[in-house]
């Protein structure tokens, strides 16, 4: 039989205001919208995160306007014990769900995905235009959860049953709250899908002549990875979310066990299991947070690479290992549960994963760090931020190592130090990874070049302040000062609310710092230098098209690959870099077919 | 390159790379000194790929479920048997003729695009005969769920019943898209533009409708 379609339609260029900028099938203008509203909702959480902190560092601190946003919440401009918790779930799920997944992955993932691979858009442009839009109703699912009767869910980003289950009977926010918190993952987890569908496809079926998958840039790769994962994990977790709200809706009992008295009520459900939740849960919650960094770690290596002008030591074995985290990422979800109750054995079965995961890590780390040897590295915004990406992984990878193993988690479980462990290997290192692709790729986004000068005072404070924050959370927590608490008054933390001080003040400069940010970004937006086409001398396909790039990408003529995507100063080359569509023969040694 | 039934392709191996993407694709490597080799081998269409990616995501989702089954069941001991309606096993009888149908279906518009005229007579027949057994199969399920709620039972009433009543309802709601799948197959057939990528997709997504079923109820009858 004839093969009756070779590829998928290109679709036209679009020529209403609408069909361009709002309901667009362009990839490049979805990963826009995806980066604003990533760039929205992180700075909706770092909102809350101030107001956390300066409840945590000044607990009586008035703070002015606050009952606007809930005059039951923050009587006096003071947060109440629950509204406190209330305010920590929503800044940890927006910035898990909605910062750290859209903006690494969907954002640059579909902007530069399908120019990368050499492709004039991803296979199936309606579902990915669903994609955001899907997330985007997501969002404002979640934040109307802010203006319901009581308020959004005090549950955590983990919403652990029973508590997540039970109904209003467990506080303000775990009636609605809840449901407009599940509803919003589940859609949430909808977009993803649909988003991973097309990474997948575009990666397997659009790449252009000659791009074989290992000369796919580390970028590529790394979303293509973390689209695997996504495919895998949103698939879980949204069965789960769906499953919570049956438990309100429909007075199931997937996750409340019976008799169970609450606030002097007994709850009509019986015989449910609340571990079930937190097997759904961190079944897709471990490889989440792979999610979250994975992409990074693709932005940091080709951001490093073009800036040391060499490739990294090994193409493959950071593709292996990348490939490797995400595999492990679902043997080892066990780790969040050591204290939960689950039998001892099972504690064992899944520390040793956990170690395990340990060494792929490493490599990546030390691929990094052995190519930046020796390397004469050009010190812009971008790779700074890279830089103080490996820095953050390393330092919040290694309190990872205690936390692996049960008997030292069962003193750290729930304390600040798993806090800080967290924040910095995926918050602030994820973090960074998007202000360095932000750096690197805003020329080719908008035409335009960002302020160096602006970026570099950014990179300083925000390097110095994030450490400022999260290193004194690990000896908080060693100190046992315990998570999710919103006042220290027992005798043994009260010693240590002057660090919960010095972190508050740390905060609030690092938050301010973020603003040189957004004004750098609007700034240039509108009056930064005019952008060459590759004002980076790179090599990979995002370089050889125009600035920004036209509708289908390429123009007339598309791509066609002769090299890996990683030659840079090759011997006996004509420049110091040689595009991945320079048809210019090389001897080079490590050349991928 | 917009192929329709009545027009077969040509097989073009002279394609050039500027004529788009997607001919890229798992194996056409150029070599570094830049010899271009022929196209030989075309890329599998994205429907093609896209739809085992989905089926991945389905298939992940329906494990998540059967896992929380498995775990609830162990969790508790208010675990009741339920007898499953009747009408089932005839629902499944429908659904395996479905994908028997699809099947003759396809190779009708197979041998129809292919212009081998007298064993193509009316492709869509087939269609229309699957479309309805899938209609059919919906409304058992349905006739399943209001055979039940009559007889008291409920999604609350106990879990086993949440169960039956969450994995039917999940999988209904993915065969409704299947039978969107099967509907826009047919208007594409009238029209003139259906690609064989599409009509491979959508039947593969319904056969696998088929077998998540036939696992479902086999899970429905051990465990509930
Ligand atoms: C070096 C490898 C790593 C190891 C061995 C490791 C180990 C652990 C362990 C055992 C916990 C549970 C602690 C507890 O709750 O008591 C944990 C928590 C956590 N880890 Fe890691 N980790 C590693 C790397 C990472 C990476 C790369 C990320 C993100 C990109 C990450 C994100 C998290 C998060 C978000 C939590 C806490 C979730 C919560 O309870 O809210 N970890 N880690
Ligand atoms: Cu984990």
């Amino acid at each position: 039989m004839h093969d009756m379609s070779a590829h998928a339609v290109p679709h036209g260029a679009p020529t209403s205001f609408i069909r361009k900028h709002v309901f667009s099938l362009d990839h490049k203008v979805i990963g826009k919208q995806y980066y604003a509203l990533a760039l929205l909702a992180a700075l909706i959480g770092m909102a809350l995160s101030w107001i956390m902190r300066i409840h945590l560092g000044w607990g009586s601190f008035a703070i002015p306007g606050l009952h606007l946003l809930s005059s039951t919440g923050a009587p006096g401009n003071v947060l109440t014990p629950e509204y406190y918790l209330q305010l920590m779930t929503m800044h940890g799920t927006i910035m898990v769900f909605f910062v750290l997944t859209t903006a690494p992955f969907a954002a640059f993932g579909n902007f530069f995905l399908p120019i990368q691979t050499g492709a004039e858009d991803m296979p199936f442009p309606h579902f990915n235009m669903m994609s955001f839009w899907v997330t985007f109703v997501g969002f404002w699912v979640l934040i109307a959860s802010f203006f319901v009767a009581d308020g959004p869910t005090l549950g955590g980003w983990t919403q652990y049953a029973p508590l997540s289950a039970i109904g209003s009977v467990g506080g303000p926010g775990q009636g609605l709250g809840v449901v407009l918190w599940a509803t919003s993952i589940a859609i949430f987890c909808v977009g993803q899908l649909f988003g991973s569908l097309n990474f997948i496809t575009t990666t397997l079926d659009m790449r252009c002549k000659g791009m074989s998958l290992m000369r796919l840039p580390l970028t590529a790769w790394g979303w293509f990875i973390t689209s695997v994962m996504g495919l895998t994990a949103f698939a879980v977790l949204m069965p789960a979310c769906i499953l919570l709200i049956l438990d309100h809706v429909a007075g199931t009992s997937f996750f409340v066990a019976s008799n169970l008295v609450i606030n002097d009520q007994v709850l009509p459900h019986s015989g449910g299991s609340t571990l079930l939740w937190q097997h759904l849960f961190w079944f897709f919650g471990h490889p989440e947070v792979y999610i979250a960094i994975v992409p990074g770690m693709g932005i940091v290596s080709h951001v490093l690479i073009t800036n040391m002008r060499k490739p990294m030591l090994s193409h493959r074995v950071l593709i292996y290992s990348m490939a490797a985290l995400a595999v492990l990422s679902y043997m080892v979800y066990g780790h969040h549960m050591f204290v939960s109750g689950m039998n001892p054995i099972s504690s064992l079965v899944f520390s040793f994963p956990t170690l395990v995961i340990t060494i792929p890590s490493t490599i990546v780390v030390l691929m990094w760090l052995g190519s930046l040897y020796g390397s004469k590295l050009r010190i812009n915004s971008a790779s700074l931020f890279a830089l103080g990406f490996v820095s953050m992984f390393i330092s919040g990878g290694v309190s990872g190592f205690f936390l692996a193993q049960p008997s030292i988690d069962i003193m750290l479980h729930a304390t600040y130090f798993v806090v800080g462990h967290f924040h910095l290997v995926m918050g602030v290192a994820a973090m960074f990874g998007i202000f360095a692709g932000t750096y690197f790729w805003f020329p080719k986004m908008t035409g335009r070049m960002m302020n160096e000068t602006l970026g570099k005072a950014h990179f300083i404070l925000s390097f110095i302040g994030a450490y400022c924050i999260f290193m004194p959370f690990h000896y908080l927590g060693i100190a046992g000062n315990v998570r999710r608490y919103q006042a220290f008054t027992d005798d043994y933390l009260i010693p240590l609310i002057p660090v919960h001080k010095f972190i508050t003040v740390a905060a609030l400069v690092t938050g301010f710092a973020q603003l040189i940010f957004v004004y750098n970004l609007i700034h240039s937006r509108f009056k930064g230098a005019i952008a060459s086409d590759n004002p980076w001398q790179g090599t990979s396909l995002e370089w050889s098209t125009a600035t920004p790039p036209p509708h289908n990408n390429f123009g007339d003529k598309m791509p066609v690959v002769y090299h890996d995507p990683y030659q840079y100063s090759v011997e006996g080359a004509s420049a110091d870099f040689i595009m991945q569509t320079s048809p210019e023969k090389i001897n080079s040694p490590n050349e991928e077919k | 390159m917009a192929t329709t039934v009545h027009e077969p392709p040509k097989h073009d191996l002279e394609r050039l790379p500027s004529q788009g993407s997607g001919n890229g694709g798992w194996r056409n490597l150029v070599p570094a000194d830049g010899d271009l080799p022929r196209v030989k081998d075309h890329a599998p269409p994205p429907a093609s790929t896209g739809i085992w990616v989905g089926l991945a995501a389905i298939t992940m989702t329906f494990a998540a479920f059967t896992s929380a089954l498995v775990v609830r069941q162990g969790a508790a001991p208010d675990w009741q048997h339920i007898t499953l309606p009747s009408i089932l096993y005839f629902n499944t009888l429908l659904i395996i003729a479905s994908s028997v149908t699809l099947e003759i279906s396809r190779r009708r518009v197979a041998a129809f695009m292919g212009g081998i005229k007298d064993r193509a007579a009316n492709p869509a027949r087939w269609l229309y005969i699957t479309l309805a057994l899938g209609v059919l199969f919906v409304a058992g399920q349905t006739f399943a769920w209001v055979q039940l709620k009559s007889q008291g039972f409920g999604l609350a009433t106990n879990v086993s019943y949440s169960f039956f009543y969450v994995l039917t309802v999940a999988h209904a709601l993915h065969l409704l898209g299947g039978l969107g799948g099967l509907v826009r197959v047919i208007a594409k057939l009238h029209n003139s533009v259906l690609r064989r990528s599409t009509l491979d997709a959508t039947s593969r997504y319904w056969h696998f409708m088929g077998v998540l079923w036939v696992y479902l109820l086999f899970l429905l009858w051990m465990k509930l």
